[in-house]
């Protein structure tokens, strides 16, 4: 796998049994041993590790209000050591990428999605001036799961009283530990910036806890799905709208129309719009019948027979917590309401999908 | 017991065929979660999908390795798709074949050549 870039927690994964795959530009582990169903399991029943260390992690020297040219969240309102999620958006009101947002009093510090990373700079840079810094010599571990409070805060004390979305610089051993409750499996848990060498150390001791398994990019995919949440590049890109994605609710009331900082942001006026007017489709999950997974690209259908296709699913797959197949995609708004009969075709069959609400099971945050 | 380059196995019992996937056919899908049998009098030609199987990664087919008519198939995996992944040479072989000339069988690979192909 030349030209792919490693993590600094490449060796463990190996040690770890991990089969590896190109990802966003990294060599990246898919699976462990166990498997993408028991990593799935285990990450819900105890805690799961989760090398994300390819997303980018970048720190913003100004002023709270002025990332809010680029992003329509409140950051302004956003607390010294709290977190919020949000996206940035283009004229048209796409999405160019979707990311965490932390105050950490004297910056911001933001995590974005590796594919992005990239382009996300340049677009800070060329918006915000020279106040973007790339941090380039930490890893980022993501510990999910019931057991992850207590494995947590074992090692670095304060963990526990941490609530959901909170920032703090924990201490392991001498170590600073950048840590937010918050994670992408909709489950409790903690995302932890390391720095590179103290990450395989630090790595090692969560799994010395008989409670923390590894787990790959097969059961973190699985993992989100079930919890409902959009995947860059599948389910949100540059073609759909925050408001149609159904990421609303990360528009808080003082960026809409009314609000004291109303808009400002690129593609103010098509999200502003589509907040009150409604959009003209939504993103909605579906529970295919039977067994067989309706994976991404399958065409959706309003009928058994005949007909143009309503929409496609965006992300889909097997769920395992559910024991079910999962999807999502966008529908017209019409056929947006839980409990519709649509049909997928699958190797040329249309087989029966009911429309279901996101999540598809409740999640477990910490609030 | 006789290999395809698809990671098949094929296993004679009187005068039919037993089809299923290999262990490492299995490992390299990764957990199993859907299957898709044949009809049972479906005439297949080699080479055609007669089995869909979905894994948590990814669908993928099982070919005819020969052409033949489908007398049997394992409806226990369609309630328990893991076996594939517990038993893949054993319990979870797929469907039974009869086929006309059992001398095809000697084109494909002998156990000791699978594992040389497998590397």
């Amino acid at each position: 796998m030349a030209d792919l870039k490693r993590t600094v927690l490449h060796d463990l994964h190996l040690e770890l049994g991990a089969r590896m795959v190109p990802f966003a530009g990294y060599e990246m582990p898919v699976q462990y041993p166990a498997g993408v169903m028991k990593e799935h399991l285990h990450a819900r029943s105890a805690a799961g590790l989760f090398d994300v260390s390819h997303m980018g992690q970048v720190i913003l020297h100004c002023p709270p209000e002025a990332l809010e040219r680029l992003v329509p969240v409140d950051v302004g309102g956003l607390s010294e050591g709290r977190q919020r999620y949000g996206f940035f958006t283009d004229q048209g009101g796409g999405i160019l990428d979707d990311l965490m947002i932390a105050n950490r009093g004297d910056h911001l510090f933001l995590v974005v999605n590796a594919s992005c990373k990239e382009a996300d700079v340049a677009h800070l840079r060329a918006h915000l001036g020279d106040v973007v810094t790339v941090v380039e010599d930490r890893a980022l571990l993501a510990l999910q799961g019931p057991e992850a409070e207590r494995v947590l805060e074992a090692l670095a004390p304060g963990a526990a009283a941490m609530r959901f979305m909170d920032v703090a610089v924990l201490d392991w051993l001498g170590v600073p530990l950048l840590v937010s409750r918050s994670g992408y499996t909709g489950d409790d848990g903690y995302e932890i910036s390391v720095p590179d060498d103290s990450a395989e150390a630090f790595a090692r001791a969560l799994l010395a806890d008989p409670a923390v398994q590894p787990v790959g990019l097969g059961a973190r995919d699985s993992l989100r799905l079930e919890a409902g949440l959009c995947l860059y590049g599948h389910d949100i890109d540059r073609g759909t709208t925050p408001v149609e994605a159904g990421l609303d609710w990360a528009i808080q009331k003082v960026r809409r129309r009314g609000g004291a900082r109303v808009g400002g942001f690129p593609g103010a006026d098509r999200i502003l719009e589509e907040l009150e007017a409604g959009p003209a489709r939504r993103r909605m999950g579906l529970l295919p019948k039977g067994r067989a997974p309706m994976r991404e690209g399958t065409a959706l259908y309003a009928k058994a027979e005949g007909g143009e296709a309503v929409g496609t699913v965006t992300s889909g797959g097997f769920g395992p917590s559910l024991n079910a197949a999962v999807a999502m995609g966008y529908l017209p708004v019409d056929l947006a309401s839980s409990g519709t009969r649509l049909w997928g075709e699958v190797r040329g069959k249309r087989l029966p999908v009911t429309v279901a609400p996101l999540p598809f099971r409740p999640s477990t945050f910490k609030r | 017991m006789k290999y395809t380059e698809e990671h098949e196995w094929l296993r004679v019992e009187g005068d039919l065929v037993v089809v299923g996937i290999t262990e490492h056919a299995s490992t390299q899908l990764g957990d199993v979660v859907f299957i898709e049998l044949p009809e049972v009098g479906t005439v297949a030609a080699k080479g055609d999908e007669v089995v869909v199987i979905e894994s948590v990664k990814a669908a993928s087919d099982i070919l005819a390795p020969v052409d033949g008519e489908i007398v049997e198939v394992n409806d226990v995996l369609v309630d328990n798709p893991a076996l594939v992944n517990e038993d893949p040479t054993g319990e979870a072989w797929f469907f039974k074949m009869k086929i006309d000339d059992m001398s095809v069988l000697d084109d494909f690979m002998s156990e000791d050549e699978y594992n040389d192909y497998i590397g």
